[in-house]
C-alpha cells in the first residue's frame, strides 16, 4: 500500500487523501484521452477493423473483376447439319471472325440450344431461306442473331446503302469501375459512421457508462468530439486505401484537384458522424438502434448511386433522391474524380452535405439522452 | 478533524416518483465531513433512488439537497470536480486495460493522485495492464471505485459496492473502504447487508419503502432493541400451533414474540431467567423443540423488529 504516506500526515477535512502529495500531477487531456480510447476500442477489436477497411477492397476487387471490359464478344452458333445446304450456311458464318461456328445433328444442337452452349440455331430450310432459333429474351442471342443475319443476307448479296466507318473507344472513366469506387468509398464514410459511432454510443448507454461520465465533470461536447476525431483520423485511412487501390490496381482516374476531393471526404465523414450522433441520441438498446440505422441506410444504399446510377429512378423521385446526402457525396466524388469538376460544380452537392451536418450536429446536442 | 461538525451532505424532504411508483416518499439525511454514512434496504427500498438524486443524476421531484454545502443547480461544475461517484451498474469497456480507464478518468479532474497511486490504494498493480474483460467480479467494483477516486474526491458515494461479490472479494472490499475512511474521505453508502453495514459505517440509516425509519450508529440502534440476546425456537412440524404468542411474551425476561412458520424468535434480556422459563412453557403446550440458537442481535434484528420483514428475502 502506497497511501501510508498519505495516511502518517494528518489529514485535513476540506481535502482528500492525495491533496498535499507535492508535485502537481501534469493535467491530461480529456480530449486526448477520449479519443485514444475510441481508438483503442476500435483496433482492440479486429472484425470492425475488418468490415471498415477490407470490405470495401473486396467489394471493389469483386465488382472490378466481374464488370471488367471483356474484348469483343463472340457468338457462338449451331447449323443443324443434316438441312439440305447446310455445310454452305457453315462456311459463310466461319468467314465471320465474330461468330465460333459448329456443325450439330438437330438433337445435339436443341440440347445446346436449351443448356447454352450455343446462343443461336440456323436452320438451313432451302435454297435461299434459313430458320433461326433463340430465346429473344437473351441479350447474346439476339446480338447473335444480328451478326448471322447480317452475314447471310450480305453473303446473297444485300447492298448496304449506308457507308459507315467505326472508331471504337474504351474511355478510362467511363468503366463501371470507374463508377463503383467512389460509390463504395461513399458508402463506407455511410456505414463507418453510421455503425461506427452509433453503436459504441448505444452501447454505452446501455451498459450505464455514459450515466457514468455524466457523474465526472467531463465535458459532454467533448465526449461527442472524440467520436467525430476518431472518424475523421479513419477516414484518412479508408479514403487513402479505397482511393489508391482504385487508381493503382484498376486504373481509376483522379481528374480533380485532391484538393476537392479530400474536401468531399471530410465532409462525407463528418455529415455521416453526426447522422450516426442523432441516431444513437435517445435509443437505449443496440437493437434498436440497428433498426434505426437499417431504416435510415436502406434507402441510400438504393437510391444515391452507389452500385448503379441514381437517374435510373423515376423523375418523381429525383428530388427526394438529390437530397439525400448519400446521393450529394457520391456525386460529388465522382464530379470531382471522374470528370474533373471544379468547386463551382461541387459547391451545391456539399451545400446539400452541410445542412444534413449541421441539422443532424444540433439535434444530436439538443436531444441526446445521456442518462 | 477540525470541521467535523459541518455537514458534508444534507437532504430535506426529499420525494422522487417514477410515474406510478413511489421510489423514495420522503427522506431527510444529515451526513457529516469525515464520516461514513451507510443507507440500508432491502431491494428496492429506495437507496439508488437517493443517492443518485444527491449525485445530481434525479431530479428530486420534492425537497432540497445540499453537497458540500452547495446547491447542484448553483455549483454543478464544482461540485462534480469534488465527488467521487460509484454507480451500481456500470460496465466499463471491455477492450480498455485498467491503467487506461483510471487515466481517463483522471483527465476529467483538475487535481488528484497519478493514476498509478490510485490503481496502488485498490490493490490492482498485477493487473495494471489488463483488460477490464478480464477482470473478475472483485476486481471489477475496485477499479470502479478507483475511477470514483481518480479525482481525489471529498465526498465519495457508493452504490452497493459488494453486491454480488464472493465472500472474498466483499471482505477486499471492506478493507479498501475502511482505508478510505482511514485517509479522512466522507463516505456514502448503500448496502442491503446489515454485516457490511454493522462494520464499515459510523451512522445507519434503515430505509424501507422510501422512507428512513432508523437512524443511528449501529451500537445505538442494536441497543434501541433493548435485548441482550435474540433466542431462535425451530419446533416440531405443526407443534407449533401449540403455541401461543401472548403467552410467551409474558415469561420473565422475554420482550418480543415473533412467530415465522415454524421458527419462534424472541427477544429476551436475561437469558439465563428467560430460558428455562421458555423451555418449560413449551413443554407444557405439548410442542416440541428441534433447535434452540441465540445471538447478540443485530442490526437485521433491528429490521425485522421494525418491519416484520427481513432484509434480504431467503
Ligand atoms: N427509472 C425508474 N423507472 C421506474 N421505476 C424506478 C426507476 N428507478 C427505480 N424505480 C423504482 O423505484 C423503487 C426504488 O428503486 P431503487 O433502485 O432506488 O431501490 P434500491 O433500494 O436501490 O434497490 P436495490 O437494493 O435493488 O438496488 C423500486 O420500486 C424501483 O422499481
Ligand atoms: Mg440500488
Amino acid at each position: 500500500m502506497t497511501s501510508s504516506r498519505a495516511v502518517a500526515e494528518p489529514v485535513s477535512a476540506a481535502g482528500g487523501a492525495f491533496r498535499r502529495e507535492a508535485p502537481a500531477q501534469r493535467r491530461l487531456s480529456p480530449l486526448l484521452q477520449l479519443t485514444l480510447v475510441r481508438f483503442r476500442e476500435f483496433y482492440r477489436e479486429p472484425e470492425a477493423v475488418f468490415w471498415s477497411f477490407l470490405f470495401p477492397i473486396l467489394m471493389a476487387t469483386g465488382l472490378g473483376i466481374a464488370f471488367r471490359t471483356r474484348p469483343a464478344e463472340v457468338s457462338k452458333v449451331a447449323v443443324v447439319a443434316e438441312a439440305a445446304g447446310a455445310e454452305q450456311v457453315r462456311a459463310v458464318l466461319a468467314a465471320d471472325s465474330s461468330l465460333d461456328v459448329a456443325l450439330l445433328s438437330p438433337d445435339e444442337a436443341r440440347k445446346a440450344l436449351q443448356v447454352g452452349t450455343v446462343a443461336l440455331v440456323v436452320v438451313a430450310a432451302g435454297p435461299s431461306a434459313v430458320e433461326y432459333r433463340y430465346d429473344v429474351a437473351r441479350s447474346e442471342a439476339r446480338t447473335a442473331r444480328s451478326a448471322v443475319d447480317n452475314a447471310l443476307q450480305r453473303a446473297s448479296g444485300r447492298l448496304d446503302p449506308v457507308s459507315v466507318s467505326e472508331s471504337l473507344v474504351s474511355d478510362r472513366g467511363s468503366r463501371y469501375i470507374d463508377f463503383v469506387v467512389p460509390g463504395l468509398l461513399g458508402m463506407s464514410f455511410m456505414g463507418n459512421g453510421i455503425w461506427g459511432i452509433g453503436f459504441s454510443i448505444v452501447d454505452a448507454r446501455r451498459k450505464k457508462l455514459l450515466k457514468r461520465f455524466v457523474a465526472t465533470p467531463m465535458s459532454r461536447t467533448h465526449y461527442l468530439l472524440s467520436f467525430l476525431l476518431m472518424r475523421l483520423v479513419l477516414l484518412v485511412v479508408e479514403a487513402t486505401v479505397l482511393t489508391a487501390f482504385g487508381v493503382l490496381a484498376f486504373g481509376v482516374p483522379m481528374r480533380g484537384s485532391l484538393v476537392l476531393y479530400a474536401g468531399t471526404c471530410l465532409l462525407g465523414a463528418l455529415t455521416f458522424g453526426a447522422i450516426g450522433l442523432l441516431i444513437a441520441s435517445r435509443a437505449r438498446t443496440v437493437e434498436g438502434a440497428s433498426g434505426l440505422m437499417n431504416v435510415v441506410m436502406l434507402p441510400m444504399w438504393i437510391g444515391s448511386g452507389v452500385f448503379f446510377s441514381a437517374s435510373n429512378f423515376p423523375n418523381a423521385v429525383q428530388p427526394v433522391i438529390q437530397a439525400l446526402p448519400l446521393t450529394a457525396i457520391n456525386d460529388a466524388l465522382r464530379d470531382v474524380m471522374l470528370r474533373g469538376e471544379g468547386w463551382r460544380v461541387v459547391a451545391s452537392e456539399w451545400l446539400i452535405a452541410a445542412v444534413w451536418l449541421v441539422v443532424c450536429f444540433a439535434l444530436a446536442l439538443r436531444f441526446f439522452r445521456w442518462k | 478533524m477540525s470541521a467535523s461538525g459541518v455537514l458534508a451532505l444534507e437532504v430535506r424532504g426529499l420525494r422522487k416518483t417514477f410515474g406510478d411508483v413511489v421510489a423514495v416518499a420522503s427522506l431527510d439525511l444529515q451526513v457529516k465531513t469525515g464520516e461514513c454514512f451507510g443507507l440500508l434496504g432491502p431491494n428496492g427500498a429506495g437507496k439508488t433512488t437517493t443517492i443518485e438524486v444527491c449525485e445530481g443524476l434525479l431530479q428530486p421531484d420534492v425537497g432540497e439537497v445540499l453537497v458540500l454545502g452547495k446547491r447542484w443547480h448553483d455549483a454543478e461544475h464544482e461540485l462534480r470536480q469534488r465527488l467521487g461517484v460509484q454507480l451500481q451498474e456500470t460496465q466499463f469497456s471491455e477492450k480498455i486495460t485498467v491503467l487506461e480507464m483510471i487515466t481517463l478518468f483522471r483527465s476529467f479532474y483538475e487535481q488528484g493522485p497519478s493514476p498509478d497511486e490510485v490503481i496502488a490504494l485498490v490493490q490492482l498493480e498485477e493487473k495494471r495492464r489488463a483488460r477490464v474483460g478480464g477482470l473478475s467480479g472483485g476486481q471489477k467494483q475496485r477499479l470502479s471505485i478507483a475511477c470514483a477516486l481518480a479525482g481525489d474526491p471529498e465526498l465519495l458515494f457508493l452504490d452497493e459496492p459488494t453486491t454480488g461479490l464472493d465472500p472474498q472479494s466483499r471482505r477486499q472490499l471492506w478493507e479498501l473502504v475502511e482505508r478510505l475512511r482511514g485517509l479522512g474521505r466522507t463516505i456514502v453508502l448503500t448496502t442491503h447487508y446489515m454485516d457490511e453495514a454493522e462494520r464499515l459505517c459510523d451512522r445507519i440509516a434503515i430505509v424501507d419503502h422510501g422512507k428512513t425509519i432508523a437512524l443511528g450508529t449501529p451500537r445505538a440502534l442494536v441497543r434501541s432493541l433493548g435485548a441482550e440476546q435474540m433466542v431462535e425456537l425451530t419446533m416440531r412440524d405443526g407443534s407449533v400451533g401449540a403455541l401461543d404468542a401472548t403467552t410467551l411474551s409474558g415469561l420473565p425476561g422475554v420482550l418480543g414474540v415473533r412467530m415465522d412458520g415454524p421458527v419462534v424468535a424472541l427477544q429476551v434480556t436475561a437469558a439465563h431467567e428467560a430460558l428455562p422459563a421458555l423451555l418449560a412453557a413449551v413443554d407444557g403446550a405439548g410442542a416440541t423443540v428441534l433447535e434452540l440458537r441465540t445471538h447478540t442481535p443485530t442490526l437485521e434484528d433491528v429490521f425485522v423488529s421494525l418491519t416484520g420483514r427481513h432484509l434480504r428475502d431467503q
